[in-house]
Order: structure tokens, then C-alpha cells, then sequence
């Protein structure tokens, strides 16, 4: 099985000196072997009712699908500053992507959610793939998706 | 230079060309499987709401509906907290069956679309579509020249296999290609952005929802509204969210449904950039557009065919073209030479020009005659070296020099001089360059040299032109032309039938085979055989094709001819020298139209040929003139059998030795009005034998025509009428 990773984005961080107390947070999502092409997931943060907050990475290149991520799309309106630098290549059937990505300290242990939409070309739309409450004690147990995410692990 | 501009293309594109258009005929059968598979729905006979009530009977949890171009309606559901999902019957919501996108067909798309290589792989597929739109319209563009204009497009077509084919099923295909192509380019450019295909405005999301209870889907107002065939996706209200709401998106446009009110909210109509990538998507596609999809597919198999004919094409035009040596562009050379050849030999002298005037210093340009563009800026001289066809016709190269001089003028007072080959013993002799030679006087040129002939391929002839030429231009020009012998192979004579020794034409029917194998001939073609003791061959028309296993020709014996009384002296058994000069105009065109086949005496062998090959049973029908059906009815028992299995239809035979004397004119003459009948279907005629019979049947012909409006001459720009004469 094939492993993508995706380059450190600090650019967040220092956008933001608001959100001083950040960590590093690695999140690796493996997809089920599903056949078709490469999906398109938007990983993000939401609070307990599902209110998008913040974009933690788009796997996916083509702007004009975006759309199918549709909680995402709806929550983010899709606009680039969102997800500017937090952005990569689709991710093919039964690989996995692992990437690292600021987080503020404020949205761990406070009922926040991580999220995540999946998309693929000719199949169905899948909105929250993957849903796990954002804590300490969640950190490294990995959750299962009902779409085309066969588990997902964040690692504070 | 058009040539140029298809061939060079489909050189280095072929093999993209054909992996895209075999993928794309893969996928374009899926439209028509899918409506196979899909209950057509009238419109205004099922609204979305109605459908989504059916629906929720069958599966209370669906999350989202889609309907393909093709009328299939797939609904995602999950179940036990995994995703599914089916395919339904509109008018029960019923599931079909489990909904899984054929992995064939994606990987073939993959294919069809970027060869599996990503966003690069779009570049060069869209490069693909390029190539294939140069190709298209070069080649039509060549096949209009060909046949003499666009209008003429569909005539029948003559040649070789491959030329016949590739210019028969490439008709038939450009339409279908040029779109494919077209919209392909399109598609591309889309992809890479070049193109807004008005995708990018979403509507807004809503930013409040009506306070309530949610209605029932079926009673959602918005929804009732829309008409089935309309709809493209319905997406749910997540479950979880109380202020989620129904997504829509149709054929005009997307907006959101509120759960509570069922209004349309946000309504975005489609702007007209976002229909016409639908619209092009579907033509390229065949999504929703079966038949259309089936079609461009049938064209796109033709790709292959194209391919692979044209890749010889080209290759036997290059082994057979002439071979020349520091050839300068037209633009930039002060001597251009122009070559009007029916079978290379006139070339074999343009080359011995081409270096004598290299070694002297000049920058020469040798071309066809066919491929006279008027843009010799740098020319000083224009060198016409021609031969001559048939009855004082353009050889194959120069067909069409004459209206290409008129469409582009020369400058004026361009030294230019012009040298026919030919034979004398033809009345013609050399009445082609007599043409050109007029036609150069006419347009502005000044002769640098009166007009010279060439008897019978002399090489001394040649250098003293060559010594006229050094004159004029200033320095000595030795012309030292040895004749190229093609490669000849060795035929035994295994048959001979003896016919006319009674009437004083004693003529042969002579059948060889080949000890290593025939080459490769059809009927019509020529044989050049070469008499002992002469370098010069003489020609005869075969009256066979390769498949027949024998090489057959019928020759006459005339007083004093050296190859007709060497033939007519061969024993079974002895061998002869000879090759095969293809001769792709004289043949059955392509199509079911009747043939009219008119002959004297010998000039029955290709005839002959031709009906025996006739397996798929065209009408064809045979004027034949000899001259005593006791003696010299050549082939008789053979076309009896042709008549009685109808590969031959009608057999009028005229002679000229009995009581009551008649000629093949007057058989035509006595069958005007069926020839006329044939005529008006479209027949095609083809004349073999003697000059004097050829001249005979064209003024018989012409009068048998006069009601119709039509002439000889008319048949023959038409490509309808062709001779082979002697």
C-alpha cells in the first residue's frame, strides 16, 4: 500500500499569531479499496452541531468538484483563503494520505469534531465519511468511515 | 504541401490517434446499453416530488438521487452504517439491483482521457483531437482535390486497395470524426481552464429556513414542479442537521428546496456557457444522445483502418516516388524543375537534370507538376520535363498543373522550358507538353528554349537538350541518363489458348505463373515485358489478378513487332523478364453502379478480368468487337459461364468479317436507349483497345449521350469514363 505524504504547513501558524498556541497535529487517512479514481476528501473542523469552523486539508485539485464535498463546500463556501496552502493531490483507491497540519489548542477537549467529506468521480457523494469528537483521549485510535475511508487516526 | 500536412501528422500521431479512438468507440456503446436498460418517461408524466414519494416507500434512509443523460435513476443509501447503492424503477421506486459503475469502462475512460498520466495525460489527449483535426480536414481536403471539388465529394472512387479504402471509409467517417474532434478539443480546453465552461458559480447557500415541521417529500412544492426529465441530482438534508436543506440541481439550473415551506431557494439559472458545455459534452459523449454516441463510435472504429492504410500509402509512395538528392525549397532555389510522370520513368530523367544543374552550382527544387505552388520567389528558370497520357492527358503527376497555373500565376517573364517524352508511333505524340507549353506562354513565362521531345526514352536525345540547355544557361550541362531497369521477375508460360489464325489476327492468350510466386497485380494493371535484345519493355494489360494464381494476357501478333512475334514464339514452358506497373485508374470503381465495358479485339483482357472478379454481382455489360465469331471470339467460353452465373449481365458482341458486318459502335448505337437507362443510374464506362476503336465508341458515345445533356467529356471530369488504349 502506497503512503502520500504531504509537506508541513506552518504558513497557517504564522498567519495567525492569534492562534500562538498551536501544536502539530498528523492525521492519516486510509481509503477502503474501492474501485474508481482517486477521491476527493476535505478534512475539517466542526463544532457539536455539525457548524463547519475550519479547513484542515482538501485531497483533490480540480476546484469545479468541490462541490460534491457538499457539508464542506456548504460550510467553507469553497473560498480558496480557506483552504489556501492546505492542499493536495486526490487520493487513489486503498491509499493512504498522511499529513501534518497546525492546530489551535483552543478546539481540542472543547466538543469540536473532525470531519470528513469524500467524493468520487461517478460514484456517490459521501458527507461525513468520517466523524470523531476531537480530544486528548481520542488522539492515535483510529475510527472507522461508512463511505470510502476505511479508518482515520489524528495524532496530537 | 497539403499532402504534407496529412501525412506528416498522421505519421507521428498514429499510434495516439488510434489508442484514442478505439477507447472512445469502447465507451461510446455505453449510452446506448444504458437506454436499453432505462424506462423512457414521458415528459410532464412524473414530477421529482412524485418519484421521491415512491421512492421513500422503498427506502426511508436515501441521502441523494441521480438520474444519468440516459434516464437511469441511482440512489445512495446507507445501510447498517455502510454506504449503498441502487439503481430504481421511476414509476415504483422499486431498487433494480445494487448500482456498480462498470471498472471496465472506467479504466477505458481513464484511458480515452489522459492515457492514465494525469493532468499531463489531458494535454495530450487534447493534442490527440488536434492531430485528428488536422487530419480530418487535410485529408478531405486532399480527397476534394482528388476528385475535383468539394462538391464532388461522394463520387465513386478507383485505386488500390489501400487508396480506395482509405479515401472510401474516410468519407464516410470525417463528418463523425470532426466532431468527435472538435468537442474533444473543446472538453480539453475546459479542463485546463482555457475555456469558462460555467461551472463556477454555486448558488448561495441559504442563510435561513422557514421554522417548522418538515413536510413529507412527496408534498414539497419545488419539487412538484419539477418535471423528471428535467432532474439531474436531488441531494437530502443531512439527517443530523435541523437546518439542512433539499439540494437541486436540474436541467436549467440548481437552487436549494426548504424542507419546511417547499420553496426553490437561491435558484441559479444555468448561464448560457453552462448549456453549451452540456450541449458539447453530449455531442462528444453520446450521453443521452444513443444513437449520435453509436455513430461517432462507428466512425472512430474507422481510425484504425485509417491508420494503418495510410502508413502504406505513404510508404509505397516513398519507394515508389524518385529519390532526389539536395533539393532545395521551392522558395529558395533559381532552378525548379517540375516533373509530370505517369510511372516514374520521366522522374529517372528529372534526377539526371536535378544533379547535372547541383554539380554546375545551382540550388535546384524538383517536384511533381501536381505540386506547383507559383511561390518560386528566387526562381531564374522553371524546367517542365512531362510525358504524356493516353490521348494527349496529363500523366498522373500533372493532373492538375494546368488549374493550378491558373489559380496561382507565375512571374512574369519566367524563363521556362518545357520537355516532352514520348513514343511516335503514337498519333499524340508528346500533345501534353504541347499543352503545358501553351498554357506557360499563355500565363507570362518566356521560353528559354524552344519545346524539345523525346522519342522513345533516348538517352542521346536527353544530353543534346541537356548541351541546348548549358548553351543558354552559360555553361556545359552533360546529361548522362542510364536508364533504370525496374526489378523484373521470371514468369514460365504454363497455358496458351490459340484464337484468329483464320482471319489473319492471330492473337494468344498466354498464362504464366511464377516459380517464386506472382507479385502482386489486379486486373487492369500493366505488365512490362522486355522483348530480347531491346532495353525498352512493352506493355500489356493483364487480364488477371494475383488471386487467380496465373498472370494472363492476350496479345495480337502484328507484322515485324518484336515482342508480340517473341511472345507468340514461346514454347510452355519457357520463361520471360517482366514487372507489374500498377495502373489503379483503370478499374471498377468502388460502389454497386452498373459498369459498361467496351473493347476491340485484345482489349478484351482486362475486360475479362474485370467480370470474373465481379463476385459480388454488380450489373456489367461487355461491348465487344472482334472479327469472325469462328476464329477470334476471345474468352467465349469463359464469359457463356460469366453470363450464366451473372457476374456478367449482358454480352453484345459485333464482328467485322461476316455477312452482316457491324462494329462495336453500332452495337452502341443500337443500344442507345439502354445505355442512356444505365447512364442515368450512374454507370461508369471503361474502354479498352485500340486508339482508333477508343475514338470510334467516343463519338458513337457522344451521340448516344446528346439527349441526356451529357458528353464523353462530361463522363470523363466526372471520373466515369476511363480508357486504356494502345
Amino acid at each position: 500500500m502506497k503512503t502520500l505524504f504531504a509537506a508541513t504547513c506552518l504558513a497557517g501558524a504564522l498567519a495567525l499569531p492569534s492562534l500562538a498556541q498551536a501544536r502539530e497535529v498528523t492525521l492519516t487517512t486510509q481509503l477502503k479499496p474501492y474501485s474508481g479514481n482517486g477521491a476527493y476528501l476535505a478534512i475539517y473542523v466542526t463544532d457539536a452541531n455539525g457548524q463547519y469552523q475550519k479547513t484542515l486539508w482538501v485531497a483533490g485539485k480540480k476546484a469545479k468538484y468541490y462541490r460534491h464535498l457538499s457539508d464542506w463546500a456548504r460550510g467553507s463556501g469553497m473560498n480558496p483563503s480557506e483552504f489556501d496552502g492546505l492542499s493536495g493531490a486526490s487520493v487513489g483507491s486503498g491509499d493512504t494520505l498522511t499529513v501534518s497540519v497546525e492546530l489551535a489548542d483552543t478546539l481540542i477537549d472543547a466538543g469540536y469534531q473532525i470531519r470528513i467529506d469524500s467524493a468520487v468521480e461517478d460514484k456517490r457523494d459521501s458527507r461525513a465519511d468520517v466523524s470523531v469528537a476531537l480530544t486528548s483521549s481520542g488522539s492515535s485510535k483510529p475510527v472507522s468511515g461508512n463511505t470510502y475511508v476505511e479508518s482515520f487516526t489524528y495524532a496530537l | 504541401m497539403l499532402r504534407q500536412f496529412h501525412s506528416l501528422p498522421g505519421l507521428i500521431a498514429a499510434l495516439l490517434v488510434m489508442i484514442m479512438a478505439i477507447s472512445g468507440a469502447v465507451l461510446s456503446v455505453n449510452p446506448a446499453l444504458e437506454r436499453l436498460h432505462s424506462t423512457s418517461i414521458e415528459a410532464g408524466q412524473l414530477n421529482v416530488g412524485q418519484l421521491a414519494g415512491r421512492i421513500a416507500q422503498h427506502f426511508p434512509g436515501v441521502e441523494q438521487i441521480q438520474r444519468t443523460a440516459s434516464g437511469t435513476l441511482i440512489i445512495y443509501y446507507t445501510q447498517d452504517g455502510q454506504a449503498a447503492a441502487q439503481t430504481v424503477d421511476p414509476l415504483t421506486g422499486e431498487g433494480l439491483g445494487p448500482y456498480e459503475p462498470s471498472a471496465v469502462s472506467r479504466w477505458v475512460k481513464d484511458l480515452h482521457r489522459s492515457l492514465f498520466m494525469g493532468i499531463a495525460g489531458h494535454g495530450v489527449a487534447g493534442i490527440g483531437a488536434f492531430f485528428m483535426l488536422i487530419l480530418c480536414v487535410s485529408g478531405a481536403l486532399l480527397l476534394a482535390r482528388r476528385l475535383g471539388g468539394l462538391r464532388n465529394l461522394l463520387r465513386p472512387l478507383r485505386g488500390t486497395f489501400s487508396q480506395r479504402w482509405h479515401a472510401e471509409v474516410g468519407r464516410l467517417a470525417v463528418l463523425g470524426l470532426l466532431l468527435s474532434a472538435l468537442t474533444g478539443l473543446y472538453l480539453c480546453a475546459t479542463t485546463f481552464g482555457l475555456i469558462a465552461d460555467g461551472s463556477q458559480s454555486e448558488p448561495a447557500f441559504p442563510t435561513a429556513i422557514s421554522a417548522g415541521v418538515a413536510q413529507p417529500v412527496a408534498n414539497l412544492q419545488a419539487l412538484q414542479a419539477t418535471d423528471l426529465n428535467d432532474l439531474r441530482e436531488l441531494v437530502y438534508p443531512s439527517p443530523g442537521h435541523p437546518q439542512d436543506v433539499f439540494s437541486l440541481r436540474t436541467a436549467q439550473g440548481d437552487g436549494y428546496v426548504d424542507p419546511v415551506s417547499g420553496a426553490l431557494v437561491s435558484y441559479q439559472a444555468h448561464d448560457s456557457l453552462h448549456d453549451l458545455y452540456q450541449l458539447i459534452y453530449q455531442l462528444h459523449t453520446g450521453e443521452g444522445l444513443w444513437w449520435l454516441g453509436l455513430f461517432l463510435g462507428l466512425c472512430a472504429l474507422s481510425v484504425p483502418l485509417m491508420s494503418v492504410t495510410g502508413m502504406l500509402l505513404w510508404w509505397r509512395r516513398r519507394k515508389a516516388g524518385p529519390r532526389i538528392r539536395h533539393n532545395s525549397p521551392a522558395h529558395a532555389a533559381d532552378s525548379v524543375i517540375l516533373v509530370g510522370s505517369e510511372n516514374n520513368t520521366t522522374w529517372g530523367f528529372a534526377s539526371t537534370l536535378h544533379d547535372a544543374l547541383h554539380q554546375a552550382g545551382h540550388r535546384v527544387h524538383s517536384a511533381a507538376m501536381n505540386e506547383w505552388t507559383g511561390d518560386y520567389r528566387s526562381a531564374q528558370r522553371v524546367l517542365i520535363l512531362t510525358a504524356t497520357h493516353g490521348d494527349g492527358d496529363a500523366p498522373a503527376s500533372a493532373t492538375q498543373f494546368l488549374k493550378r497555373l491558373e489559380q496561382c500565376a507565375i512571374k512574369p517573364g519566367l524563363p521556362f522550358a518545357v520537355l516532352g517524352f514520348g513514343d511516335r508511333q503514337f498519333a499524340q505524340f508528346c500533345q501534353y507538353a504541347h499543352v503545358v507549353q501553351a498554357a506557360m506562354e499563355q500565363a507570362g513565362g518566356v521560353a528559354l528554349l524552344p519545346l524539345e521531345t523525346i522519342n522513345r526514352q533516348s538517352s542521346q536525345e536527353f544530353m543534346r537538350w541537356g548541351l541546348d540547355l548549358g548553351e543558354v544557361l552559360g555553361q556545359a550541362l552533360k546529361l548522362v541518363h542510364n536508364p533504370e531497369r525496374p526489378r523484373t521477375h521470371q514468369l514460365v508460360l504454363a497455358e496458351c489458348t490459340v484464337y484468329g489464325e483464320q482471319v489473319q489476327a492471330p492473337t494468344h492468350v498466354l498464362r504464366f505463373k511464377a516459380p517464386g510466386g506472382l507479385p502482386r497485380f489486379q486486373a487492369g494493371d500493366l505488365v512490362g515485358i522486355y522483348p530480347p535484345g531491346s532495353p525498352l519493355p512493352r506493355f500489356y494489360s493483364l487480364a488477371s489478378s494475383r488471386d487467380d494464381g496465373v498472370l494472363e494476357i492476350c496479345v495480337r501478333k502484328h507484322e515485324g513487332g518484336l515482342c508480340s512475334g517473341f511472345l507468340h514464339g514461346l514454347a510452355i514452358g519457357a520463361s520471360i523478364k517482366a514487372f507489374i506497373q500498377p495502373n489503379p485508374q483503370f478499374r471498377p470503381a468502388s460502389g454497386a453502379h452498373p459498369v459498361i465495358l467496351i473493347g476491340a479485339g485484345t482489349g478484351i483482357g482486362p475486360l475479362a478480368g474485370f467480370i470474373r472478379n465481379n463476385k459480388a454481382r454488380h450489373p456489367m455489360h461487355l461491348y465487344w468487337g472482334g472479327r469472325n465469331p469462328a476464329s477470334d471470339f476471345l474468352y467465349e467460353p469463359e464469359l457463356n459461364r460469366y453470363l450464366a452465373d451473372h457476374r456478367l449481365t449482358t454480352l453484345r458482341a459485333a464482328f467485322s468479317q461476316v455477312q452482316d458486318r457491324s462494329y462495336v459502335q453500332d452495337r452502341l448505337i443500337n443500344d442507345a436507349l439502354t445505355l442512356r437507362r444505365l447512364i442515368e443510374k450512374g454507370a461508369q464506362v471503361l474502354v479498352c483497345g485500340s486508339r482508333e476503336m477508343a475514338k470510334g465508341v467516343r463519338q458513337a458515345l457522344d451521340e448516344v449521350l446528346v439527349p441526356l445533356n451529357l458528353s464523353v467529356q462530361a463522363l470523363k471530369t466526372q471520373g466515369r469514363y476511363r480508357e486504356d488504349v494502345y
